[in-house]
């Protein structure tokens, strides 16, 4: 009786070790959407909507996923120096300006990008502060 | 000790009552300094009366370039606002919150919007017209004035109540407050609202519907 408790109990404790290993990266990715939340929240959010959904024909909406996935490597730039060009979202041209966010760290830009590219629709995944690094070497 | 079994049945029916006479009765304060000023009457007595603020006679180039002045809203309720085209912060959140409101009242030709831009050097006539156009509004109930920073600044600050000011050492240049003014027909301030707080936002969406009650009487 006491061996199969203790059979059972060890089986468990490797189990759940497993299970969060697995999950060390899913939680990672979580955290990043969280606190991504939070800065879109307060940079972003009077633009770009609670939902992501810009504001009229002002400021482009956060759901065009092609675009997002296409210009992925593009976003840390856009975030940090903003944007003065013209983009096409939904084949709808948007002139405006958006203002730049010097200020934020490599991180906060990693958990932005995680946070807009899984939601409204999106879902890309992790996105790491190394490829942020890597991202704003090539900023135009 | 009959008559107690009519005591439940009453009181009930006071409360029902008083609820009812409560909710017919809500109006909107008038808001602002007040003066009184005495008044002689045909027999010879006087009788004291208040004077409440009212928004005083203006006149401003619209985004079409035509005046806009007090008379374009006259016999309606409008909501006022201060703004610039290239502000980044508050006013986007406030002119969605004023979008959804005039997207309530399309039908709806006494409920006007008066928004004042405070940037003087950059918005123009011609550019209030492709932000209005962009933000999705057309026609003249919503009316975007430009006016001399002078004229536009004191209406601000003496008649709407809301703080502007051009500040060099600020990101944007101007320092400006979100408040969403609500202006009865005789020009009074019924309410000022935060437009970038969705609870005051909520708040402004009741009280619009009470003052058309009001004015209707
Ligand atoms: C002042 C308003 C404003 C703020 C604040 C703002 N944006 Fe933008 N954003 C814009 C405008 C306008 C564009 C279009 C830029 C252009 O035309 O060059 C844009 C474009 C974008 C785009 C690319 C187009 C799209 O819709 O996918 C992304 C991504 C984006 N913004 C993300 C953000 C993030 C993340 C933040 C917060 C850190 C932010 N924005 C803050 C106005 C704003």
């Amino acid at each position: 009786m006491r061996k199969t408790l203790l059979t059972f109990l060890t089986l468990s404790v490797i189990a759940s070790i497993i299970y969060s290993c697995q999950n060390s990266d899913e939680l990672k990715q979580q955290i990043y959407y969280t606190n991504g939340r939070d800065l879109y929240i307060k940079h972003c959010q009077n633009c770009h909507g609670a939902n992501g959904e810009g504001l009229g024909k002002l400021v482009p909406p956060l759901t065009d996923t092609v675009y997002l996935k296409q210009n992925k490597q593009k976003l840390a730039c856009l975030i940090k120096n903003g944007s003065d060009t013209t983009v096409t979202i939904h084949n709808q041209d948007y002139e405006g300006k958006m203002p730049d966010n010097a200020q934020l760290f490599d991180i906060d830009i990693a958990q932005l990008i995680v946070y807009i590219t899984n939601s409204y629709g999106n879902k890309q995944g992790m996105y790491k502060p190394e490829q942020i690094a890597e991202d704003l070497k090539n900023c135009k | 000790m009959k008559s107690a079994r009519y005591i439940y049945p009453l009181s009930f029916l006071c409360i029902i009552l008083l609820f009812a006479a409560c909710k017919q009765s809500r109006t909107l304060p008038i808001l602002g300094p007040r003066d009184t000023k005495e008044v002689k009457n045909a027999d010879g007595t006087t009788t004291v009366d208040t004077v409440y603020k009212t928004i005083p006679a203006f006149s401003f180039l619209n985004q079409d370039s035509l005046p806009v002045t007090g008379d374009t809203f006259k016999n309606k309720i409008y909501i006022a606002d201060f703004f610039f085209t290239s502000c980044t912060t508050i006013c986007p959140t406030m002119h969605r919150n004023m979008k959804t409101i005039f997207d309530e009242y399309k039908d709806n030709p006494d409920v006007m919007f008066l928004s004042h831009t405070i940037d003087f050097k950059y918005d123009i006539p011609s550019k209030l017209k492709k932000y209005a156009t962009k933000l999705g509004v057309d026609g003249a109930r919503w009316q975007f004035a430009y006016g001399s920073k002078d004229s536009v600044y004191k209406i601000a600050e003496k008649d709407y109540l809301v703080a502007v000011m051009e500040d060099s050492t600020a990101k944007e240049n101007y320092v400006h407050q979100g408040w969403l003014v609500l202006i009865d027909k005789d020009k009074h301030i019924r309410g000022a609202y935060d437009g970038t707080n969705p609870e005051q936002v909520a708040q402004l969406k009741k009280d619009i519907p009470v003052l058309l009650a009001e004015e209707k009487k």
